[in-house]
């Protein structure tokens, strides 16, 4: 037995260990939702005949379907503002060429470095003066400039032909048509990309609504979900019919869409 | 109506106990959780960058499923996962690797150990999905060659590897950073911050004098200006270790 051999074999050892702690609270999850409360709170690892009972409790505490909608809306619409808005500077900044640019593009960059901490009070006292408190406008708002979004979009559209723009300004296409008609269909994997980065940041968003929702008919679903996990005897039966909700959406998204995905969340730049 | 108090909210920081152990908390899973993770990453994707590895993008996808979840909700699978007699402490129990269930939740050591752990459960793919491309980019005939001249695999690791991709090693520290500094989901959603606060973040803290506690915004402000100090600092301090390199 060579060295080498041992060597592969730790690796693989390794490689599937670590890949069953990854998918394991996946499997948890799924079989926990067909499980009562103290069954889950004893450990049983398989499949029960709970999940009704769980799902028709929890819709009994929560109007499933007034949450569900809230979170779609939510993220659908500030994922189509961000992407139109942040795209559109993004494409700005590396096409129209002028002094102060790079300028104005370094001090956006620098914002990103401040954490999301420091930013929530101003934000909240904002939203306050402007009214928007506990209003869906108040979650969106502040993420539709995205400057990620906009420096991802600029990095890609270095690659863009720039060729093409300047053949359609001489058949005299304005502008927006450019953009509109020859920018955006060439750039597709860019937006699929961008799509999925925004829709996973705004379907995840916890902190932010937590500060600015306070109806109950207005609440996400992670809002919701924590709520009901903070109870002194949380029902983990119909929490984790909750948390099957709120992972189904990113995780057919995820599977749909896989290259981009991995793109998308690591921002990687070609 | 507003009024200037001065550096009165910043003299209030150093005598609060609350302040403290939340900064203490924030950077114990700082210095513990960051540097496993990043070198869990890295071991990761250099199994995975093996040649003739079989089943390679099975395990990279197993591996980068948990960056799916939403962090309420991992979090909340974790605070059932790791409930006192629950999958984890059976599990430890019936492998006779304990003989008494760990409280894991409600011990101030251990329930620092189920966030960290939780971290790096939502994490590691995430960081090791920049590891693997950019390891695509290294000259496959470098390991080629150290191979030829007897080099262990664990020596080109640490002597090839590692110092290559030293520029994305820093870029996924100092994100992994600022965002381990700005804990909050997990420890909400796991521990609440305890026990007796032991688990308590300072975006937590900031989160509680601004919206839990009697509204002070100043000082929260104040609080949440110590995150971006740090942020900043310890940003610089990365970029110059890696330059002296």
């Amino acid at each position: 037995m060579d060295k080498n051999k041992l060597n592969r074999a730790l690796m693989y050892l390794f490689l599937s260990v670590f890949s069953l702690i990854s998918l394991f609270p996946f499997y948890w999850m799924v079989v926990s939702s067909t499980n009562t409360a103290t069954d889950i709170n004893k450990g049983k690892f398989s499949f029960g005949d709970q999940l009704f009972a769980n799902i028709s409790r929890l819709s009994e505490q929560v109007d499933l379907g007034l949450i569900f909608w809230n979170t779609s809306k939510i993220a659908i619409i500030s994922t189509l503002v961000t992407l139109l808005i942040s795209s559109m500077a993004g494409y700005g900044f590396e096409v129209y060429k002028s002094k102060v640019r790079d300028r104005v593009y370094g001090a956006l960059l620098l914002t990103m470095m401040i954490p999301f901490a420091a930013l929530m009070i101003p934000l909240f006292t904002l939203m306050a003066k402007a009214q928007l408190l506990d209003t869906h406008a108040a979650v969106m708002l502040p993420t539709i400039a995205s400057v990620f979004i906009v420096f991802y979009f600029r990095q890609c559209t270095k690659a863009f032909p720039h060729e093409l723009i300047d053949a359609a300004r001489v058949d005299g296409v304005k502008d927006w048509k450019i953009y509109l008609f020859v920018y955006i269909p060439v750039m597709k994997t860019t937006y699929a990309a961008a799509f999925i980065i925004v829709f996973m940041t705004s379907w995840n968003a916890f902190l932010w609504p937590l500060i600015v929702l306070q109806s109950a008919e207005l609440k996400t679903i992670n809002l919701v979900l924590s709520s009901l996990s903070s109870a002194y005897f949380p029902d983990f039966g119909i929490i984790m019919v909750g948390t099957v909700i709120a992972t189904l959406p990113t995780l057919a998204v995820f599977f749909a869409m896989q290259k981009q995905f991995v793109a998308g969340m690591t921002g990687s730049v070609k | 109506m507003m009024q200037f108090v001065g550096f009165d909210n910043v003299l209030r920081l150093f005598n609060d106990p609350f302040f403290l152990k939340s900064l203490k908390n924030t950077f114990i899973f700082l210095v513990v959780q960051v540097p496993v993770m990043i070198l869990l990453s890295l071991i990761l994707s250099s199994c995975l960058n093996a040649p003739n590895l079989k089943f390679r993008s099975l395990f990279r996808l197993a591996i980068f499923l948990p960056c799916v979840t939403s962090l309420v909700a991992y979090s909340i699978l974790f605070k059932s996962m790791f409930s006192y007699e629950g999958i984890i402490n059976s599990f430890l129990m019936w492998t006779h690797i304990v003989s008494e269930p760990i409280p894991w939740l409600s011990d101030p050591f251990w329930a620092k150990v189920t966030i960290i752990i939780a971290i790096t459960w939502r994490w590691t793919g995430y960081n090791m999905i920049f590891f693997l491309s950019a390891m695509q980019n290294i000259d496959k005939s470098i390991y080629e060659a150290a191979r030829m001249e007897g080099v262990s695999p664990t020596k080109q690791f640490f002597f090839i590897t590692v110092p290559l991709l030293k520029p994305v090693i820093l870029f996924t520290t100092v994100m992994s950073t600022i965002g381990t500094l700005q804990l909050f989901d997990e420890v909400v959603n796991i521990t609440a911050g305890g026990p007796a606060n032991e688990t308590m973040t300072l975006s937590m803290y900031i989160y509680n004098l601004s919206f839990k506690f009697v509204p002070n915004f100043g000082y929260a402000a104040t609080v949440s200006y110590v995150i971006v100090f740090f942020a900043a600092v310890l940003a610089i301090m990365q970029f110059k270790i890696a330059k002296d390199k």
